[in-house]
């Protein structure tokens, strides 16, 4: 009685945390502090990869509990002093026969859904737009190569000096730099660690290809809830695609996910998805938004309603 | 008695620094295993103490903390798990339970434990030496991808932890000859292939594993040491190189250490679980040969380390295919281990609970890396903590555990004397309880998408590195209560018997005194 009433609390603990893992807690943007699954979807992979992750965290649940439940059933039932004799069964030719096939058959229904999301993650559709990153240490630049009127430009994290920050907590940092007069990088309420001085900017529900590589170090491009990570390699030129979900404008944000150097941890990824009708504008009115800096509309940089 | 011939002891000098003797030998690599451990664990903890909040506490360069992660990840893998399993209890025990008298080249033996020495100094050596403008010390992650090993670190750092990695690797491939040698040739009359210990089987599998893949991290390690002072461009896709080339090869090596790492380990669960059931393994054979499928087929899987790198897709989807189907031979061993404990009279002794907290700890760590073997989801979660959460859990608590499991099971018998076992199960609990907060919170950071090897991260991620943190302390207590109980049973010297677990101990290690004569088995045993 015991035994089974500790299995079922235990199940129960255990499924509510799968059902939490693969829940989504919030709509924010981002990560969120003490969220346990993966960071809200946006793009129709992103949506692929959070079911897919749904799935497989409660194979993943289920095959644990059982062990663990097995496990300490056996160990309570079989204690030596309520079992002083032991079996001498060392071979059954048949559960062998099991266990082994009951996993195969189990990857077996696990590979088809994974292998349908690495095609469909994989396999580039018609882009409607193209963009190109390049990895620097310690920072990433941003091309249009269908737009040549567009210069590439660099985005740099708003931080301050890594021989300044000993001991300063992020408040303290963070008021160091909105401390800044108007003009130079600031936060302005974003997120510190992940706001840029220049996003990339995107339209909304529109397939873009990226070509991803490096001019030094490997870095790699990543923006969670895109569903996007492809390493920046120096000498070679990546590709992967992303196409936000219509009404999910807004800025999103990722970090290098490639040890790159000292200054790794520093060289943010934000990604601002605007409508398309302000995307063509910001195309329309180029040239100014490589070295200027905006007042963070929406939490954006560098937007063309700036001027 | 026979096995009094010869017993003679070398004096201090001569007995430990010219050994020939694999007992002797095997005590070296446990003693320096812990050295190399309390190293390793001292710069894990820092790195924890550093992440436990958000900002910069104590490293005042970022280039500091990822010498810090490097060298963690180095000496535990080359210089704690390695000579511990292998070096330390392959060498014991390989030899008592096949009943031969020693290992077949005792002289290279001696060569392969102290070129580690050598090694370690190397890797030591380099923390201090420059690395890049930024700093002292090699900081490009244990995996040491070009070009940021090349270009990216022109100090001599490096070239230390290169020089000091190929006499790592040199010692492991002579100590691999060695035990497959041993092993094929010297068991005792009757000691049919097919009879022999699954410690035995786990270093055999785990010694071809060596000496096939680590002649190509040599390899691959030379040819970054010349792209570095020989003007060569292997890597350098300036010079029509490709520094992809290196994470092909570092990777096939790379991915069948991991189960040179887990194989011992999964030797010593098995013999514990049989030991403390009072019954043989189950499924004998299944257990022997789902290692040498696990060996086989860990030499096919290993670019799912690279799924971001810019595969074709069909590679990647044969890679992903592949690497599940080593969950099916690790299913087989998990199962047998319950179905040996299944109608056994078991007692929950020390090792025992090492045993059980290893397969525990191990399904979360399999699982876990199925879950990563999808390509398709390991994009969401490549290179970020959960990555971090996985490996720890098969390494730090699964080889680690099984390191302790071993320890325990077989200390008496090494030692001659027994521990207590209060302040055993005090580690025990301390080091169960601390690596479980370390990193199962690892999980949900990865998840939400926190990279690895960042030495400040935003404050979203700040909830579970806090706790992730106070884990490890509790980890340091459990660290002290294994030396405390160390140095007790050392100061105490309560003496073992001959089979002090008695009945459900009967591998050949049990039929001689504790410790074992200087030399044993001079009139070899027979097995029916």
């Amino acid at each position: 009685m015991r035994i089974s009433r500790l299995a079922t609390s235990s199940a129960l603990t255990l499924m509510g945390l799968a059902s939490a893992v693969s829940a989504f807690a919030s709509n924010k943007n981002g990560p969120t502090d003490g969220d346990i699954g993966l960071q809200r979807a946006v793009t129709p992979v992103m949506d692929s990869i959070a079911d897919f992750n749904v799935f497989l965290v409660w194979i993943m649940v289920v095959i644990t509990l059982l062990v663990t439940v097995l496990m300490v059933v056996i160990l309570i039932k079989f204690r030596a002093s309520k079992n002083p004799n032991p079996s001498k069964t060392s071979h059954n030719t048949m559960l062998e026969v099991v266990w082994t096939l009951v996993p195969v058959i189990i990857l077996m229904i696990m590979a088809v859904p994974s292998m349908k999301l690495l095609y469909y993650q994989d396999v580039i559709p018609e882009a409607d737009l193209v963009v190109k990153v390049t990895g620097n240490t310690w920072n990433w630049e941003y091309a249009y190569p269908d737009h040549e009127n567009v210069d590439p430009y660099i985005s740099n994290i708003v931080d301050i000096p890594n021989d300044e920050k000993l001991g300063l907590s992020h408040a303290q940092i963070i008021a160091k730099i909105d401390a800044r007069p108007a003009g130079e990088p600031r936060l302005d309420g974003r997120p510190y660690l992940f706001a840029s001085d220049a996003a990339l900017v995107v339209p909304v529900d529109t397939v873009v290809k990226v070509l991803v590589t490096s001019n030094n170090n490997i870095h790699a491009f990543a923006v969670p809830q895109f569903g996007v990570k492809i390493d920046a390699v120096p000498g070679r030129i990546n590709e992967t695609w992303f196409k936000v979900n219509a009404g999910e404008e807004g800025t999103y944000y990722g970090q290098c996910s490639e040890i790159c150097g000292v200054n790794h941890s520093f060289m943010p990824i934000e990604v601002m998805v605007v409508s398309k009708a302000k995307f063509a504008d910001w195309i329309a009115n180029d040239g100014q938004f490589s070295t200027q800096y905006s007042q963070n509309i929406n939490g954006a940089v560098k937007t063309a309603a700036a001027k | 008695m026979s096995d009094a011939y010869d017993d003679h002891k070398p004096k201090f000098f001569t007995r430990w620094f010219f050994s020939t003797n694999h007992k002797d030998i095997g005590t070296l690599y446990l003693i320096f295993g812990i050295i190399s451990g309390l190293i390793g664990g001292y710069l894990s903890f820092m790195m924890r103490m550093e992440l436990m909040e958000p900002g910069m506490q104590y490293f005042s360069s970022p280039h500091d903390f990822s010498m810090f992660a490097s060298m963690h990840g180095l000496l535990m893998i080359f210089f704690l798990v390695m000579p511990s399993l292998i070096g330390g209890f392959g060498n014991w025990f390989v030899p008592l339970m096949i009943g031969a008298p020693d290992m077949a080249f005792p002289r290279m033996n001696n060569l392969s434990f102290w070129l580690l020495p050598v090694a370690l100094i190397c890797l030591i050596i380099s923390m201090f030496v420059p690395g890049t403008a930024s700093g002292n010390g090699f900081a490009g992650g244990w995996v040491m991808y070009p070009p940021l090993s090349t270009s990216g670190h022109p100090g001599p750092a490096f070239d230390f932890v290169i020089i000091g990695l190929l006499a790592a690797g040199f010692a492991s491939i002579f100590g691999a000859i060695n035990f497959i040698t041993t092993i094929f040739n010297m068991r005792a009359p009757g000691m049919t292939i097919h009879k022999m210990p699954l410690m035995a089987w786990g270093v055999l599998v785990t010694s071809w594993l060596l000496l096939l893949s680590l002649p190509v991290l040599t390899a691959a390690l030379i040819m970054a040491f010349t792209d570095r002072n020989a003007g060569t461009g292997f890597f350098d896709p300036a010079m029509g190189g490709d520094p992809e080339m290196f994470q092909h090869l570092f990777w096939f090596f790379g991915h069948p250490e991991v189960y040179i790492m887990i194989l011992p380990a999964f030797g010593i669960v098995s013999h514990i679980v049989s030991t403390f059931s009072r019954k043989p393994i189950f499924g004998y054979l299944g257990m022997a040969y789902a290692m040498v499928a696990i060996g086989v087929v860990g030499f096919i899987v290993w670019a799912h380390h690279m799924y971001t790198v810019g595969m074709d897709v069909d590679l990647k989807a044969y890679f992903l295919a592949a690497t599940l189907i080593i969950a099916v031979p690790t299913g087989i061993k998990i199962f047998s281990w319950l179905a040996t404990m299944w109608g056994g009279s078991i007692r929950m002794t020390i090792p025992m609970m090492w045993a059980q907290a290893f397969i525990f700890l191990f399904v979360i760590g399999g699982v876990t890396g199925v879950y990563l073997a999808n390509a398709g989801l390991d994009t969401a979660v490549h290179d970020t903590y959960f990555v971090v959460a996985h490996f720890h859990y098969v390494l730090s608590m699964g080889a680690v555990f099984g390191i302790f499991a071993g320890f325990t099971y077989w200390f008496g018998k090494m030692s001659g004397y027994l521990y207590n076992k209060w302040l055993a199960a005090a580690h025990f609990w301390s080091f169960f309880i601390g690596v479980n907060l370390v990193f199962f919170p690892q999980h949900f950071l990865g998840l939400q998408g926190m990279p690895r090897r960042y030495v400040d991260y935003p404050a979203e991620f700040a909830f579970w590195n806090k706790v992730s943190s106070i884990g490890a302390m509790v980890t340091l207590v459990g660290v002290v209560f294994f030396i405390i109980w160390l140095i007790e049973a050392f100061i105490v010297k309560r003496k073992a018997a001959d089979n002090y677990w008695g009945e459900g101990a009967n591998t050949l290690e049990w039929t001689l005194s504790s410790p074992p004569p200087f030399h044993q088995y001079s009139v070899l045993p027979k097995i029916k």
